[in-house]
């Protein structure tokens, strides 16, 4: 009888065996564990930097507040707040339509030169730093915008719509809308990336599938492409709504930066972001942690946004539901 | 309308009574003549012209890379959608030409119906909607059309009992056989003149590929039906007509019994008794 053979390898001590493979382990979770600190660590600091500003006026009183006055040590984060939301959500909805139209067109319509010349600009305009579209709006977008707001605003006063004129605000040209077509510039090329590739990714069987009971090249994109991609569209959309939440440089250029609600539509505003970039250099004490809190609700914000981008994908789109 | 003249059969000795029986009112619903299909230089199918005769159903059958997929894909335009596909020759539906100038693909596709390798219902729809597509597609909106219908097809693909309680539930949440009879349901609701199959039992379990089958005898009432198949046992069961296609070209075309018991070329012959594919 010949004898066992040895196992394969056992000449290795267990320790040895496959030594590499477990020192590059190591470094991945390292780095993996890294990342995940990195977050705790932020949103705690900011937390904990912000803490003597919520004690001050209490977690509420500091997220409802509506004053902002620094001479007077009062600070109330809600023109802020409410001023992000409403550029941001508006920048969104003004993005969507012209955003998933690209992206339509470059997948389904356009050739195959014109699509990849599509995807180039996509990408360089996503790339773009934001200090040049915030130059953009300042040097040549804000005129225009200007000379446009005064003929509707004279419009308005030789018709004494009173109503109107509290809506729209000083025609300035820096201001809500101004900052609005900045940011939905800015978050076409994010959203219509994200829609074309989902786009894309629909199975060759699906749209055949339509095609074949008689579809239209429409009725395919309507029926087949745009439903199958619908999960994939909709994060696209909200992970540009979260980039626009926290756009600092361009908005910051634009947007006239004023604190005192109510907001009109072609006057001054201000947003977390651009309130922070231009009060934190002299900041002490209290003034500091107030603009430390607003960091926080800002972490918060975005933060809860890219978490309903992520159940989003895994709720609506096809393959997170197989 | 019903000269078949470069068609005509000539069937062994001793089964010249099957010929008859075959052959009387025996119209095509389609055929091509000199059909080829090119993907850029690249020929996919040459010269191809067969019949496909109404209410029976015709097996494409040749070894992988055949054209047999290639010619089936040709019968409804599905190549348009292709940019580098080029199509010369004939296809006729009822004697017109599917590829005349100013012929709709969007019509010949709702006449001439299609049913996938891999089961494709639309993963977004209920099984209901998955088989009102095509109706919704034409326009039709009244309630009980379409519930009239969607029974209809779904009782023709042999799905009704299965799923009639759960019309609702998502198409993705059946079985991979029954998606498939859902898409061959879904196909049938528009009421196409002719079915087109490509390998539509490949990604399936025996059991499912049996009442698939089972399903093509009493569908072939309804429509004509043209099935590709890389199983020759499945073409000798469920068809009454076979094409075997080698390297692009259409080798032989006949009644299948004849085909497989006597074969007139040396390469079906091969092929069917497994020497070769």
């Amino acid at each position: 009888m010949a004898s066992q053979p040895p196992p394969i390898g056992a000449r290795q001590s267990p320790l040895y065996r496959a030594f590499g493979d477990r020192i590059f382990l190591a470094a991945l979770l390292l780095f993996g564990l890294i990342v995940i600190g990195i977050v705790i660590l932020m949103g705690w600091q900011l937390a904990a930097g912000g803490s003597q500003a919520f004690a001050q006026f209490g977690l509420l009183g500091f997220l409802g507040g509506v004053t902002w006055d620094p001479v007077a040590d009062i600070y109330g984060a809600w023109p802020f707040i409410i001023g992000t939301l409403i550029t941001s959500l508006a920048a969104i909805v003004l993005a969507f339509f012209p955003a998933i139209a690209v992206a339509i067109y470059a997948v389904e319509y356009a050739p195959r030169w014109l699509g990849s010349i599509l995807q180039y600009a996509l990408e360089l305009l996503a790339a773009l730093p934001s200090v040049i579209y915030g130059l953009w709006g300042l040097l040549v977008l804000a005129p225009i915008l200007r000379s446009q707001q005064q003929s509707i605003v004279t419009w308005a006063l030789e018709n004494q719509q009173d109503w109107l004129l509290a809506i729209l605000g000083p025609p300035i040209g820096f201001g809500m809308t101004t900052a609005v077509i900045v940011l939905a510039v800015m978050v076409i090329p994010y959203a219509a990336s994200l829609a074309k590739d989902s786009i894309a990714l629909v199975p060759g069987a699906q749209r055949e599938a339509a095609y074949a009971l008689g579809a239209t090249k429409w009725e395919v994109i309507k029926n087949a492409v745009l439903p199958y991609a619908k999960g994939g569209i909709l994060a696209g959309i909200i992970l540009g709504f979260t980039r626009a939440l926290g756009e600092t440089m361009a908005v910051v250029m634009v947007i006239g930066n004023n604190n005192n609600l109510p907001f009109t539509l072609f006057g001054s505003a201000t947003t977390i972001p651009a309130s922070i970039i231009n009060e934190f250099g002299e900041a002490m004490d209290l003034k500091l942690s107030a603009l430390l809190a607003l960091g926080f609700v800002l972490f918060i914000m975005s933060g809860l946004m890219n978490l309903l981008a992520a159940w989003i994908v895994k709720r609506m789109s096809v393959e997170g539901r197989l | 309308m019903n000269e078949q003249k470069p068609y005509s059969v000539s069937l062994p000795t001793g089964q010249s009574e099957t010929k008859l029986t075959l052959a009387e009112g025996l119209r095509p619903r389609m055929e091509t003549r000199g059909l080829s299909v090119y993907y850029g230089k690249k020929m996919g199918v040459r010269n191809v012209s067969m019949p496909i005769y109404a209410n029976t159903v015709t097996a494409l059958i040749g070894p992988s890379g055949c054209g047999k997929t290639t010619f089936l894909r040709a019968l409804n335009r599905m190549h348009d959608l292709t940019p580098i596909a080029r199509i010369e020759g004939e296809a006729l539906l009822d004697g017109q030409n599917i590829y005349a100038p100013g012929v709709d693909a969007v019509e010949i596709r709702r006449k001439i119906g299609m049913v996938f390798q891999k089961p494709n219902p639309f993963p977004t729809l209920t099984i209901y909607d998955n088989v009102a597509a095509g109706l919704k597609l034409m326009g039709v909106r009244r309630r009980d059309v379409l519930d009239e219908a969607v029974e209809r097809s779904l009782t023709q693909a042999v799905l009704w009992d299965e799923v009639k309680d759960r019309l609702r539930a998502p198409g993705m949440s059946l079985s991979g056989g029954q998606q498939q009879r859902l898409c061959i349901a879904r196909a049938l609701t528009v009421q196409p003149e002719v079915l087109l199959m490509d390998e539509p039992t490949s990604a399936l379990d025996p059991i499912s590929t049996q009442s698939i089958e089972d399903l093509l005898t009493e569908l072939k009432k309804h429509v004509t039906i043209a099935i590709v198949t890389h199983n020759m046992q499945q073409a000798g069961r469920v068809s009454d007509f076979t094409g075997y296609f080698l390297l692009g070209d259409l080798i032989e075309f006949g009644p299948t019994n004849q085909l497989f018991t006597n074969p007139k070329d040396a390469h079906t012959e091969a092929y069917i008794t497994g020497r070769f594919g």
